[in-house]
């Protein structure tokens, strides 16, 4: 018997309901039934990070959780990031460092990145690339991205300060 | 992926009763395995069964004179985050911290690792090291497996149909005991592991009171190589010991050549990590870190 199952959780801070197969990924859920395409799908396999979601506090790569496992979770997509027009410090940092070039990786690297500020706000660079291991990049490099993680903290904190 | 349904019970005599009567049944954890193979077409089943509701699956307690409680499903991050696991277990906090990124400790689980049963495991020459059993349920109540026991082939385990891997039990760890894992990979993390070695050893008036040494990515299975350990029973701790150990070591493996690394350097990959592991377990057991 095959049958949908509805699905309830809160996603950049709004409630959500929607209807998915059991087999169908998180990030199906988000980007084909929800229509959130700021989460991208590079190897759908856990390597690359580019569909990275915070997942009840945790990062995690959507391609690896099923959509029906989200039901009362609370989901942060890159699209949850800016307020409005104006841009989460790591997407200006990210724009000011030139830390992208195609920009598929990018939303994984901001959720990602915006996790680890989360909990640690003055991460060292050492910090910052082992927690960013698991997000690949294939054009820029990593030192821009690494140079506009940095940046932000150092600007949030200026903010909090 | 194939269709299958899903299915989130709240106990583990729930749990049980579902994988019995859906043979393909698969109990999901973190999903970092599982869902890769169901894409790949490695694996197929008619029915998910999600591990994350059941409480006994999820415990992580630690009580100095039982030991450590870790619960099957519980994710890495939980594990290297915990003060009792970073002061009793610093190991097992490590191997934690290993094992993929980021992304991947948020949802991987320990026993999700054992049960994958891949020979290069990381979890698994560190868990037998330390005396590890796992608890096991099924349609015929409970029983204990040790850690070295549990994985028969690769991919495999001894898990029967209708069981499942309820949680794994670590002692407390002894006096003047301390243990390690190290693995060689190419980077420094997001990688499987050429080779890899754990051990424990306790000591007691300058002297091994005893050892256990494991091997990862070397056999079919994680390779628990009892010689190596009892090599250094009642000898002295010098170089000469660990490096009779390792030798051991390094003879019991039995690798095969892949694009990782040929037979004759993960052999000898095996010798260099063991001692390695052993002047680093004994720097522990001694009070350093």
């Amino acid at each position: 018997m095959h049958t949908k199952v509805r699905v309830q959780s809160t996603i950049n801070g709004e409630p959500q309901e929607f209807l998915c197969e059991p087999r169908q990924s998180l990030l199906e859920c988000l980007r084909d039934i929800l229509g959130l395409t700021g989460s991208k799908e590079g190897c759908n396999d856990g390597n690359c990070g580019a569909c990275t979601v915070i997942l009840d506090g945790r990062v995690v790569t959507s391609c690896l959780v099923l959509g029906v496992e989200a039901e009362g979770s609370e989901i942060t997509t890159v699209e949850g990031m800016a307020k409005g027009n104006k841009l989460h410090p790591l997407q200006q940092s990210f724009l000011e460092n030139a830390a992208l070039q195609c920009g598929i990786c990018t939303p994984g690297f901001l959720v990602a990145a915006k996790a680890l500020l989360d909990q640690q706000p003055n991460p060292s660079e050492d910090e910052i690339r082992l927690w960013l291991a698991n997000n690949l990049c294939r054009c820029t490099g990593y030192d821009k991205i690494i140079r506009a993680v940095k940046q932000a903290a150092e600007q949030m904190q200026e903010v909090n300060a | 992926m194939k269709w299958f349904d899903y299915a989130a019970p709240v106990s583990v005599g729930e749990a049980v009763g579902l994988l019995t009567a859906h043979p393909s049944a698969r109990l999901l954890a973190g999903g970092t395995d599982l869902l890769v193979q169901l894409r790949a077409g490695r694996k197929e089943t008619d029915l998910v069964v999600d591990a994350k509701r059941i409480p006994e699956l999820n415990v992580l307690h630690y009580d100095p004179a039982h030991g450590l409680t870790l619960g099957s499903a519980v994710p890495c991050y939980r594990i290297y985050k915990d003060k009792n696991v970073a002061r009793a277990y610093p190991s097992l906090a490590e191997v934690a911290s290993l094992i993929g990124g980021t992304q991947i400790q948020g949802r991987a689980s320990i026993g999700g690792n054992l049960c994958n049963a891949a020979p290069s495991a990381d979890s698994a020459p560190l868990l037998i090291a330390l005396g590890a059993t796992c608890r096991v349920a099924g349609p015929r109540g409970s029983r204990d497996v040790p850690v070295e026991e549990f994985c028969t082939a690769p991919g495999r385990t001894v898990l029967q149909p209708g069981e499942l891997l309820v949680s794994i039990h670590l002692p407390p760890p002894a006096p003047h005991s301390g243990s390690r894992y190290l693995r060689f990979i190419p980077r420094n993390e997001m990688d499987i592991a050429v080779a890899g070695v754990g051990v424990e050893v306790i000591l007691e008036n300058g002297r091994f009171r005893s050892a256990r040494v494991a091997l990862a990515a070397v056999a079919p299975t994680p390779l628990y190589v009892r010689e190596a350990g009892d090599s250094l029973a009642g000898s002295p701790v010098d170089e000469a010991s660990i490096a009779t150990a390792a030798e051991i070591a390094r003879k019991n493996a039995r690798p095969i050549t892949d694009m990782r690394g040929t037979a004759d350097y993960r052999g000898h990959l095996c010798g260099v990590l063991t001692r390695r592991a052993l002047e680093a377990a004994v720097a522990r057991a001694r009070g350093g870190n």
